[in-house]
């Protein structure tokens, strides 16, 4: 169980200010998410033909620097790595893939958290506000993100165990609510070749989004999937390049509100964390149907 | 044949034995499931396979009468500024006015009180009678709000949020319409007579996250003055308890598989949920792992017999436990006396558990005035007020003879198990090893 | 905090950006409390007026969170704003309006007074209903009246996805589309008595360009009443 947000800037000058925004609105949810954080924060895209990928690292002092030197020896250029708290984000000059098969060979003990152009996922076990205070979100800006609270319901408290679960390149789910048959889904979605780290539910809903994508399904189709093979409750946001997507179940138990206003589209479990924002007050607010894909961004998710 | 049911030839088959040839017939008659009270029958790991260790040479006993051992118990002082004392660690379960005539829930009251103890309303909401004859009354909210009042709420003494029951977990209320009288229905804003469908989720909440403001809800309804408890059935206790911490409760009542219902569904008592003995441990465990343990207390129920058992609860780490079953059995139901009155119903004494049928000629799970006038309170209450001194003569018994001067300092560590399931579900060792099956993972 | 004037007449403001709800609630607990009150700064805060049981006047200026006016009794509370899940729950008498739309369970287990939305309501508006009246004048959401027992709901516009499942004997009247009937819901005849019960819950609730004429109504078949196993799809 937990609090979701989503938060979609419509105009250039709210993009400085994106993380403070996002930041206040992850404190309104810490009481119903206290065990752990996350965010996906999309910005900086990383020149053509390189990727972004942020990783994680269990040790104190990982060498991100060294990691920098091997990267940029291997694909010719890496950027210097931008450092927060645990984890690491850097831009390489090579594609997604090639990357990732380069850092589980050389690096396994990192744990990749994202991976794409434009994305960066950053979680932690612990209270939200000392994620926030960790990370410096406050001052982290970009065109849109997701946020996350926890509060873990059959699996244990990790920084993997934590949302945002990645679900491709530039793709990542946030999920409030609990799931009845994802460990028989987990196990299918092994045998189809998905990895998972955790017993978490929501990261069996990330890689059966990611599975059926990597089938050629649209994004939007994969979600109108999930209504026929997961079961229980559940809203989703989705992040993408783009914008992001929101989905309730067809019982929609689980709460969503949205709201709306000239400068930005915003999604947050309850209403008070979307209080916070300037001109909330004003904005259109409405709550997502059950069973319908929304989605918002500058590309349709068709 | 026999009187045991022998006869040579004759082979029963252990799968389709007797009594599932005869449920298999009935479905076939009737073409609906079989629906009673009681709890689970059948035999499952339950304290009589653990055993205390008492006192020797490294360790010494209490003397009775002079040397005191204590049982009072402090419940709900994590948010609440009038959290309850009782004067014994056993309470009274909840148990509706519907499912129990009004006759049956006053002698509850009044035995309850005689002790210092509390008593719990059920799935009908709050009676003035119980109110007036019990000193210390816990208000259910459950998912069918029957009777639900703002009212009611601030004349409790702590409110329980049901979330499930250990005969049912999962499952909501069940009254079926000939205990549908017009005092019931008038309670429950329902026709009368008719069969009542229970919701079995909340009406307005879902999930912990939700449940924590719904809390903040009752709380602030009530001025902050008295504890919320939570009432789950035992099934993912682990991680229930973490959670029911987690949404703010002061208390947690964690309900066995062997927990007593008015009415349901024979599979659902029988095959959903798990026994006591493996719950308690999984909620010890998550509450020290939130260093909640005696700061959120645990009372336990289902199963709930003897002093023994009282006393094997909280050495596994219970504030207190609760009967509901056991003390109806105190106000006579099942009693000898009343065997003519069973048969000419289809049961017997020590058998009967149809009490969704609302026929209890002990006056007990009836709505029937005649029936119902049966039962003289008084009397009852006095009956349960021995039963409840007994079990707690027995406790301090027993907690005297591992040399402890409260109930409460009774530890795991006093306790060994006579079978390999009662040794890894209440995680101690089997008597006269150091092996706890299971502990490695 | 401020202490309200000495004169019951009086409006007494609070403003939730400097006050905590629990002290606001204490305030206007009990049969003293003040008889006008104005809220400021809601913020979407969770039980404002939670509990209210004395005829007082609460305007609240903004959104608010879950439980507004939970079991309310005797008060009137009005929210110039929408809010959030379950406002009214419970409630036992009085007033509740909202000038804006309302969250999940709307008036959930209500057993008497009056909740008015003027917006639309989200799901299981009115579910297990206990005899309060709720009118919605715009659209009520899916699984609205689920397990509805007493009372009535009156929807101006649309209602969704499975009205009234599990019906008992509320009463549900709708102007608009009904997307689908929940289990033993029916539609069943206005005869003059609704379309009065109508009209005095649509001026009660301040709404006057609608015609009670215009509504049908749903009731239970009262085929659930009793365990029938040939019902077993319904359940």
């Amino acid at each position: 169980m937990c609090g979701i947000a989503g938060l979609y800037t419509k105009s250039p000058a709210l993009e400085a200010q994106l993380g403070h925004h996002l930041s206040r609105m992850l404190e309104q949810l810490s009481f119903r998410g206290p065990d752990s954080a996350g965010v996906a924060f999309y910005r900086e895209p990383a020149p053509e033909g390189w990727c972004k990928v942020s990783l994680h690292s269990p040790v104190s002092e990982p060498g991100w620097e060294r990691v920098s030197d091997e990267l940029a020896r291997a694909f010719g250029e890496a950027s210097l790595p931008s450092v927060r708290a645990t984890h690491a984000t850097f831009s390489i000059a090579a594609d997604a893939e090639r990357t990732q098969a380069w850092l589980a060979e050389h690096h396994p003990e990192l744990r990749l958290m994202s991976a794409g152009q434009t994305i960066e996922i950053y979680k932690e076990a612990g209270p939200p506000r000392r994620f926030i205070e960790r990370f410096a979100l406050a001052a982290i800006g970009g065109s849109h993100a997701l946020g996350h609270t926890r509060m873990a319901t059959e699996s244990r408290v990790t920084t993997e165990h934590s949302h945002p679960f990645s679900t491709g390149l530039d793709l990542c789910l946030v999920h409030n609510g609990s799931l009845s048959n994802h460990n028989r889904l987990r196990r299918v979605l092994e045998r189809q070749g998905i990895r998972f780290q955790t017993d978490n539910d929501s990261e069996v809903a990330a890689g059966y989004l990611t599975w059926k994508m990597r089938e050629g399904a649209t994004l939007e189709e994969a979600l109108e999937g999930c209504m026929e093979d997961l079961d229980g409750f559940y809203t989703f946001a989705v992040g993408t390049a783009d914008g992001f997507a929101v989905l309730r179940d067809p019982i929609a138990c689980k709460p969503a509100v949205m709201a709306e206003t000239d400068e930005w589209v915003a999604m947050a479990s309850e209403y008070r964390a979307i209080a916070v924002l300037p001109g909330a007050e004003d904005a259109v607010l409405w709550e997502p149907e059950p069973g319908r894909v929304y989605s918002w961004g500058t590309t349709p998710v068709t | 044949m026999a009187e045991n049911g022998w006869h040579p030839g004759l082979r029963e088959s252990a799968t389709f034995d007797r009594g599932t040839i005869a449920e298999i017939q009935r479905a076939a008659r009737e073409g609906i499931y079989d629906i009673r009270g009681f709890g689970a029958k059948r035999r499952v790991p339950h304290f009589d396979d653990l055993l205390f260790l008492g006192a020797s040479v490294s360790r010494y006993p209490l003397e009775g009468y002079r040397e005191r051992c204590a049982t009072d118990v402090v419940i709900g002082g994590r948010c609440a500024s009038e959290p309850l004392r009782l004067d014994i660690p056993i309470t009274i379960a909840g148990m509706s006015f519907g499912a129990l005539s009004g006759a049956a829930k006053e002698a509850l009251g009044r035995g309850a009180s005689e002790v210092g103890t509390s008593t719990t309303t059920g799935d009908g909401g709050m009676t003035p009678e119980e109110r007036e004859h019990s000193e210390t009354l816990v208000y259910q909210l459950l998912p069918s709000r029957y009777g639900m009042n703002p009212d009611d709420l601030r004349r409790a003494d702590a409110i329980e949020v049901v979330i499930g029951q250990g005969a049912k977990p999962g499952g909501g209320g069940m009254l079926l319409g000939h205990k549908i009288s017009a005092r019931v229905a008038e309670m429950r804003d329902l026709p009368a007579g008719i069969d009542q469908r229970s919701a079995c989720r909340h009406p307005d909440w879902t999930g912990p996250d939700d449940l924590e403001i719904k809390i903040e809800e009752l709380r602030e309804i009530t001025d902050w003055r008295i504890p919320i408890f939570v009432k789950i059935g035992a099934s993912r206790t682990y991680y229930d308890v973490a959670l029911a911490v987690k949404a703010g409760a002061d208390a947690i009542v964690l309900d066995g598989m062997q927990g007593g219902t008015a009415a349901t569904q024979e599979v659902f008592i029988e095959h959903v949920g798990i026994p006591i003995l493996a719950a308690i441990p999984q909620a010890v465990e998550s509450l020290v792992e939130l260093g909640m343990h005696r700061e959120v207390q645990l009372i336990v129920s289902g199963g709930i017999r003897t002093g023994a058992d009282v006393a094997k609860a909280l050495a596994l780490g219970a504030d207190a436990v609760s009967i509901g079953v056991a003390a109806l059995i105190a106000l006579g139901d099942n009693a000898p006396e009343h065997d003519e009155g069973y048969r000419a119903i289809g049961s017997a004494a020590g058998y009967y558990d149809d009490w969704h049928a609302g026929l209890d000629p002990a006056g007990i799970s009836t709505q029937d005035d005649e029936l119902a006038s049966r039962l003289d309170p008084v009397h009852a209450g006095h009956r349960l007020a021995n039963y409840l001194r007994t079990l707690v003569l027995e406790t301090q018994t027993l907690a005297r003879a591992c040399g402890k001067s409260h109930v409460h300092n009774l530890e795991p560590e006093d306790l060994v198990a006579l079978t390999i399931e009662a040794a890894a579900m209440a995680r101690v060792p089997l008597a006269g090893t150091s092996w706890v099956p299971g502990s490695g993972g | 905090m401020a202490a309200p004037d000495a004169t019951r007449d009086a409006t007494w403001s609070v403003d939730l950006a400097t006050e905590t709800v629990r002290a606001l609630n204490a305030r206007l607990h009990g049969e003293d409390c003040p008889r006008h009150v104005r809220v400021l700064s809601p913020g979407g805060r969770h039980a404002i007026a939670a509990g209210l049981d004395a005829p007082c006047e609460v305007e609240i200026e903004g959104h608010v969170g879950y439980y507004c006016a939970g079991m309310n009794k005797l008060a009137s509370v009005r929210v110039r704003g929408n809010c959030g899940v379950g406002v009214a729950e419970n409630m036992m008498s009085g007033t509740v309006l909202v000038e804006g739309s309302a969250s999940q369970a709307a008036g959930a287990t209500a057993r008497g007074g009056l909740l008015v939305i003027h917006g639309d309501a989200s799901a299981r508006c009115g579910i297990s209903l206990k005899g309060a009246d709720i009118v919605v004048r715009g659209s009520v959401g899916h699984m609205s009246a689920f397990m509805a027992q007493k009372g009535a709901i009156v929807v101006c516009e649309d209602a969704g996805e499975a009205l009234g499942d599990s019906l008992y004997e509320a009463r549900l009247y709708v102007r608009g589309s009904v997307a689908s009937l929940g289990a033993d819901c029916v539609e069943k005849e206005m005869r003059p008595e609704h379309v009065a019960q109508v009209r005095d819950l649509l001026a009660r609730a301040e709404i006057d360009d609608a015609d009670p004429a215009d509504f049908r109504r749903f009731g239970s078949a009262r085929e659930l009443y009793h365990f029938k196993v040939e019902h077993l799809g319904s359940y």
